[in-house]
């Protein structure tokens, strides 16, 4: 068993780890919690060493009640939500037909999970150009091939178009995920059900779902924490303009572009918190995993 | 008998899922054939699949204008840099929490997680700011830092649970013949060891590499990766859709390819073991 030798020496061993991290969650957080009960305009003189004017929660309440605030949320709210829905409801879908037999499954499971391993900008950015461009996009081109009006995606469908990006980039991240769960599933259980004659539908309910819902609540989980940041995709397409802007964007044109450092770092510690209510659900789930 | 399958069926399934598969890599499709046309073809309409006459013009144009290697050789410092030091930071941390555990393993690995959590935007000003005092900002080895420390929980946990897959009992009776810790590592685990770390190291290369929040806002001109150069596309003057696209191929070609052998790591290394 280990020694008093061999722990010693795994401590050691771990701290480097431990160290670096605990510094890289605290500094930071700190620094943002100092800013955000200080008024910090850097464009107008406002300097670290020049000490910073304390105002309370002024910032919160400011950011709270800031007219960009609610849209921002909503706007975060609605896009985690369809992404969700629409990779989790098309996920499955796919994993089960993945899952199925068929002639070149290597080749289409790479096809389908391409899009997960193309950088963000990227996929914005053909996106934006390629596919949405009002006059040369190849969907302006289908539209008027069906004699319809091409449509204005990023600025009059601004959502729906994010969403159709960002869902194209999680979705075989969800696939991918499930299609693991659904290998895992005990082939005699299904089997047994098959012999006993329950129909199709029936044994998906009360046996597929059951097996998957599991890995169906970390693909939810783990995906809120990424979409909640989600970054790059509003960046290069409309710059947070058509609505777009969500709360991470809102931070980030507070804190960059309009230096109001105090502002942004309360929306931040916002942030934060929203982050945190998800993360303890995720980590419940993993931690149980853990102990088995 | 059952589970016997129809050709019939098979056909089905196949001719169902192909389409599927190539609809949802269409883009990426479209934008590597793109990439060898003529702006001309590239913008006509209708859309001109497979017979237009193709060229390699764009991807000279994009590498003399923009000077693409160099973002292909900052993206590579970055992803590959920040993917070393994790790896030399986390083996010994995850093979200590696999090996000899203690009681507080388990709050520790969760602890390591729960940083991940933290969304980016929500640090961005401290960053900048101690990028700025410690002139880090649009510097390689700064983003080798920062990547490998939004990394480093993942490392960890990969290894973690690719560590615990490793039988003790060999250890053991390593242990039983003598062997030094050090030979213990050296000739014991870091063969069992290695399938892992390299798996490991695969999907967080290409994590760093496709990074673009903290990409975009650290750099300028000096330090910008492959991110950064097809964020500055997006500006009206780089809309020409063939050097776009031969933009875009170059720098997603090298992940994807990656990526193809990285299915199974994906899974594991983003649900933090918790779907193998």
């Amino acid at each position: 068993m280990a020694t008093q030798h061999s722990r010693s020496a795994a401590r050691m061993m771990m701290a480097p780890a431990v160290v670096l991290l605990l510094g890289w969650m605290l500094v930071p957080l700190i620094m943002t919690l100092f800013f955000s009960f200080k008024k910090y305009l850097p464009l107008r003189g406002d300097t670290l060493g020049g000490g910073l004017e304390w105002v309370g929660f002024q910032n919160y309440v400011r950011f709270f009640s800031s007219s960009s605030f609610w849209p921002s949320v909503q706007t975060t709210l609605i896009i985690v939500g369809s992404v969700l829905i629409i990779t989790v409801l098309l996920g499955t879908l796919l994993a089960l037909l993945l899952d199925q037999p068929m002639w070149g499954q290597g080749v289409v499971r790479i096809l389908v999970i391409a899009p997960f391993f193309v950088m963000p900008t990227v996929s914005a950015l053909v996106w934006k150009n390629m596919f949405m461009d009002p006059v040369n996009g190849i969907l302006a081109h289908l539209w008027k091939f069906f004699d319809a009006v091409p449509i204005q995606w990023l600025s009059h469908e601004s959502l729906p178009s994010i969403i159709m990006i960002v869902s194209w980039q999680w979705l075989p991240f969800a696939t991918l995920i499930l299609l693991t769960a659904v290998q895992s599933l005990d082939s005699e259980q299904l089997e047994a059900s098959e012999m006993d004659g329950a129909p199709k539908l029936k044994r998906f309910w009360h046996i597929v779902l059951p097996h998957l819902s599991r890995a169906i609540t970390i693909v939810i989980l783990i995906q809120t924490i990424f979409l909640l940041s989600i970054f790059a995709e509003i960046f290069v397409t409309t710059g947070g303009a058509f609505g777009t802007k969500t709360l991470t964007y809102l931070i980030f044109q507070r804190v960059l572009d309009s230096q109001n450092v105090g502002l942004g770092s309360a929306g931040g510690v916002y942030a934060i918190i929203l982050a945190n209510i998800v993360a303890i659900f995720l980590m419940r789930i993993v931690g149980k995993n853990l102990d088995t | 008998m059952a589970r016997a399958v129809t050709s019939q069926r098979k056909a089905i399934n196949t001719i169902f899922a192909w389409s599927i598969g190539l609809l949802i890599f269409f883009p990426i499709l479209w934008t590597i054939l793109t990439s060898f046309k003529t702006e001309a073809q590239a913008i006509n309409d209708p859309p001109i699949f497979f017979f237009f006459d193709w060229t390699l013009e764009n991807y000279a144009v994009v590498q003399e204008r923009s000077d693409y290697l160099k973002f292909l050789w900052n993206s590579i410092i970055i992803a590959g840099g920040s993917t070393l030091l994790g790896i030399l930071i986390g083996v010994p941390a995850a093979w200590s929490m696999a090996f000899v555990p203690s009681r507080r393993t388990k709050d520790i690995l969760l602890w390591m997680l729960s940083t991940k959590m933290l969304p980016a935007v929500g640090v961005l000003y401290p960053i900048y700011l101690l990028f700025i005092e410690m002139g880090l900002l649009d510097s390689r080895f700064g983003l080798v830092i920062v990547l490998m420390l939004i990394n480093l929980p993942i490392i960890i946990w990969m290894l973690y649970t690719y560590f615990k897959e490793i039988p003790v009992d060999i250890l053991e009776a390593a242990r039983m013949d003598g062997a030094s810790l050090r030979n213990e590592i050296m000739y014991v685990l870091t063969p069992m060891a290695i399938p892992g770390i390299a798996s490991t190291m695969l999907l967080n290369f290409i994590l760093a590499w496709n990074e673009a929040f903290w990409t975009l806002n650290l750099t300028a001109a000096k330090a910008a990766p492959l991110t950064a150069f097809i964020a500055s596309y997006s500006s009206p003057e780089g809309l020409f859709f063939a050097k776009l696209s031969a933009a875009s191929t170059m720098a997603i070609a090298p992940i994807l390819i990656l990526g193809w052998f990285s299915q199974k790591q994906l899974v594991r290394g983003l649900t933090f073991g918790a779907v193998k």
